[in-house]
């Protein structure tokens, strides 16, 4: 990394600089222990791709809540306990059919709707994917595994405001009768981001 | 601005490094980095526009090779000295060594006036705006016309909010783009959706 700074010395490593700002912070008053504790409960049992599986399973199974879920998806997911952070104002839910694809991405930062699908993947947070996706979307999902028939519609999804945007897979065929709780365990956050089909 | 965060459609990358249930976080400073800048937000410090443009005024050889978290603590702590929290010299005093920041930032803007509601259905262009600020707009939908698909809730103005400048919230709306619109021949055909601020667009003509 290039050296920036005024006085030339060498640039501290990365875990440093990160304990230099929780010092001076904790110094000041803020707290960021307790923060950061709260953040990794967040992070690792509440922001999980389980919700939006949730979600996914009761689209299935009750066309009433998927219509409401079309109309408003962050109404709709209070329907399940779950929620959205204030400044996410509006979810929008891409169907996916035989024949349509859709697939989100956030080429200028890494937005996702992190409280229902789960805290994005290092991939989707990459130079590469960013920068090639919305252009090459169909070489990309193949060379991440995903080769689709030549006639299906691919729509490719920007983040590039506070709407955040969701993938509701096909529903596999052999579910039917099924419970929610099982379908739910069919579904991944990668469906949800619409880089795999289920 | 247009920086180089702004990747949609750039050429020269290779393969995503793709993995089943890749991973969130790989090193415990990481999730650390993010609930800093997420308490900062949390007391009002400064906002997720505000931290957005701090990431892109990164020196552009320092964004390429940073990670993510390393670009979210050089936000935090830029915004952190322009704000007067801390001082550059206590980061590295603490850091012992050097601890580069952003490039100071250009003047936001307000709600371009001549902005117009519009509706689904809608043929629309995107505005041939250079803006030294702040700005959602990608640069690969510039001057490119599309059809609107779906309206948001009103938002607050990036451009504006990303500076501390006054103006009203507004719209946001999904446009559907064509990639050969964007792209001629030279991409996958496909349908490409993007959030719009209203400011950004005009009727097509």
């Amino acid at each position: 990394m290039p050296d920036q700074t005024h006085h030339h010395q060498a640039t501290a490593p990365v875990e440093k600089r990160v304990d230099a700002i929780q010092e001076a912070f904790h110094e000041r008053g803020m707290e960021p222990e307790n923060f950061i504790r709260e953040f990794k409960h967040l992070a690792e049992e509440e922001w999980v791709p389980e919700n939006g599986a949730r979600v996914v399973a009761k689209a299935w199974t009750d066309p009433a809540f998927r219509e409401r879920l079309f109309a408003n998806g962050r109404e709709a997911v209070t329907e399940l306990g779950l929620s959205m952070p204030p400044h996410h104002r509006h979810l929008v839910v891409l169907e996916n059919t035989p024949k349509v694809h859709n697939v989100i991405c956030c080429t200028l930062c890494s937005c996702t709707a992190f409280s229902i699908i789960g805290l994005p993947p290092d991939w989707y947070k990459d130079l590469e994917y960013r920068a090639r996706v919305v252009r090459q979307s169909r070489t990309v999902l193949k060379e991440m595994g995903l080769e689709l028939p030549a006639d299906m519609e691919i729509r490719v999804w920007d983040t590039t405001a506070d709407t955040r945007y969701m993938v509701l897979p096909v529903r596999p065929a052999g579910t039917e009768g099924w419970s929610e709780e099982k379908l739910a365990g069919l579904v991944t956050k990668d469906a949800m981001i619409g880089v795999s089909r289920l | 601005m247009d920086g180089m965060h702004d990747l949609g459609g750039k050429h020269g990358f290779g393969r995503v490094r793709y993995s089943l249930r890749a991973q969130t976080f790989h090193e415990p400073w990481e999730k650390r980095v993010n609930a800093l800048y997420s308490l900062a937000v949390k007391l009002g410090i400064f906002n997720m526009d505000e931290y957005r443009h701090a990431i892109e005024r990164m020196e552009p050889r320092h964004y390429l090779s940073a990670s993510y978290y390393e670009r979210s603590l050089t936000s935090l702590a830029t915004l952190c000295v322009e704000k007067g929290i801390l001082t550059q010299e206590e980061l590295e005093r603490r850091a012992g060594g050097a601890f580069p920041l952003s490039s100071p930032s250009a003047p936001g803007r307000g709600n371009v006036a001549t902005r117009q509601p519009l509706q689904v259905g809608d043929k629309v262009t995107v505005k041939t705006d250079y803006v030294p600020g702040h700005v959602r707009m990608p640069g690969y939908i510039r001057g490119k016309s599309g059809v609107v698909v779906g309206v948001s809730p009103p938002y607050p103005f990036p451009d504006a909010h990303g500076h501390g400048v006054e103006a009203e919230d507004e719209p946001t709306y999904d446009v559907r783009f064509d990639s050969r619109d964007l792209w001629s021949d030279s991409a996958d055909a496909a349908f490409v959706h993007v959030g719009v601020f209203e400011s950004y667009l005009e009727r097509a003509k």
